[in-house]
């Protein structure tokens, strides 16, 4: 369903609403998967993003999400030189990660932040929306529509049960969960999305788990 | 919101109400929100186009390869043509005004994109100043807009690398074309009329950015764009009808874009950006980024 918000909008920095506007969602998701604005961050640009990137402010709007500007912020002009001032040290490539079935405005990220470091492989899809589908090897399929908990956890019995206490008991409804693995008893990965957004006491009562590795907190950045 | 405007216009002459307020109450409901808080989004994004369309107008922008930029302030304080002191010139002002902005990464409204950023707020405040409507009427306009943008995102593109220009500024001008037939006082069957007329004169328009960068010839496709719109609102509010029902005149939109050469979908491979000049100036310019 088309909203009528979507098409009058997004107030944004211009030029474009798929390598600026888009790139600085990506941007402000990966920055979520290491609770703040990452200390280094590998940038490498597929596609379009790569070849008209700069043009278009492509790698301001990147490094302004990182540093958790929206895509209305006028900073975003000045994002990289204000990622030097604040201690964001980036490197931006232009390489090919994967073949035509790869959306062409597409980049990974690698972000790192304290011992936390985190690979992201997200693309912009057009009129600003994204979708980011790897996080750290596992497949995903988060548009950033929805607040979200993104966790790896280990294969345990009753695992979804427990997490969904711990939501109902902070007053959240899930809107949709996906659970990923990459093998049998393996690590399991879990989008859980939310119709509100989550505190921090969620992320963390659901990290005192002893069987969850890592979680995180995904704000919604469009819709 | 509707998938078709013939529906649209159907419910809205049976309940003897605006396109505006048809698209407010379905959008209210849609979205579980009151339809204040509807009209407030709207009143914010006219606030932002009015404040591009302002910087822009100064001429003290220009974009990351200084390929655009100015050029609306010309229009403002150049030599006079025969459209000088009418309505019409301040719109291309301003169509250029915020396109520049948008280039030189100001903030701007996407209605419905980017790239096709200039040609509804240029025509919408435009003739809205020209005759004294206050922005409540301009709100209701933007409602409309929306409407009529929704529909022509179900039934074709609103993006260039989908459908080519015609999908951006196109779609914009067919969304101003109504919007501001009906904020002039036009029925819901005319604002039809005004879509089509509007959409029929860009179709198979290309998207064929230099460099593929949403500057050149961008911005003065929007200022094209808005006068195209202009046109299609004058001959709707003189009671011109166009045989072709706007619905099928947006579905023929997307036939096209889907038929079009990847070429002339914002790749930057054929069109104006192909062209000698096009290129070395792409050339020179991307360099002049990377160094700037």
């Amino acid at each position: 369903m088309v909203s009528l918000l979507d098409i009058i909008g997004p107030v944004m920095v211009g030029p474009s609403s798929s390598h600026t506007a888009g790139a600085c969602r990506l941007g402000l998701l990966a920055r979520n998967l290491v609770d703040g604005t990452p200390q280094r961050a590998r940038i490498e640009l597929h596609g379009s993003f790569a070849r008209t990137g700069e043009g278009h402010g492509t790698d301001k709007a990147i490094a302004g999400g990182l540093m958790g500007f929206r895509p209305d912020d006028e900073r975003l002009r000045t994002a990289l030189d204000i990622a030097e001032r604040e201690g964001l040290a980036y490197t931006f490539e232009k390489t090919k990660l994967g073949d035509e079935t790869l959306h062409p405005n597409s980049v990974r990220v690698t972000v790192e932040r304290g011992d936390r470091q985190v690979v992201m492989l997200g693309s912009s899809l057009g009129a600003g929306r994204v979708l980011v589908s790897e996080i750290d090897g596992f497949p995903v399929e988060i548009h950033g529509a929805y607040h979200a908990i993104v966790l790896v956890a280990e294969d345990v019995k009753g695992s979804i049960a427990r997490i969904a206490a711990i939501l109902a008991d902070d007053g959240l409804n899930i809107a949709t969960l996906r659970l990923t693995r990459k093998e049998r008893g393996g690590d399991a990965f879990m989008v859980i999305e939310l119709d509100e957004a989550p505190d921090d006491k969620a992320r963390d009562d659901i990290r005192a788990l002893s069987w969850v590795r890592w979680a995180h907190r995904l704000d919604r950045v469009s819709g | 919101m509707y998938t078709s405007l013939r529906e649209a216009i159907r419910d809205a002459e049976a309940r003897k109400i605006s396109l505006a307020r048809l698209a407010l109450e379905l959008e209210a409901k849609d979205q579980g929100r009151p339809v204040g808080e509807i009209r407030d989004a709207l009143q914010r994004a006219l606030d932002v186009m009015r404040g591009a369309i302002a910087q822009g107008l100064t001429g003290e922008f220009r974009s990351a390869s200084g390929l655009v930029g100015g050029d609306a302030a010309k229009l403002l304080h150049g030599p006079p043509g025969p459209l000088a002191g009418t309505p019409f010139r301040d719109v291309l002002a301003r169509a250029l005004a915020v396109q520049e902005i948008n280039a030189a990464m100001g903030v701007i409204v996407a209605a419905p994109t980017a790239g096709g950023a200039g040609v509804l707020p240029a025509v919408l405040t435009g003739l809205a100043d020209a005759r004294g409507l206050d922005d409540e009427q301009l709100v209701d306009a933007l409602a409309t807009a929306g409407l009529i943008g929704a529909v022509v995102a179900v039934r074709a593109s609103l993006s260039g690398a989908e459908g080519g220009c015609q999908a951006e500024t196109g779609a914009a001008a067919g969304m101003a074309a109504g919007a501001g037939t009906e904020m002039l006082g036009g029925t819901p069957a005319q604002v039809g009329h005004a879509v089509a007329l509007a959409q029929q004169g860009t179709l198979g328009l290309v998207c064929d950015p230099l460099g593929g960068l949403v500057e050149l010839p961008c911005v003065f496709r929007n200022a094209t764009g808005a006068a195209i719109a202009l046109a299609a609102i004058e001959m709707a509010l003189a009671g011109i009808t166009f045989a072709i029902p706007a619905d099928e005149v947006i579905d023929t939109m997307g036939e096209i874009g889907r038929e079009m050469d990847v070429r002339y979908r914002e790749t930057a491979g054929g069109g104006l950006a192909a062209t000698p000049t096009g290129r070395k100036l792409a050339r020179e310019r991307l360099v002049q980024i990377k160094r700037g």
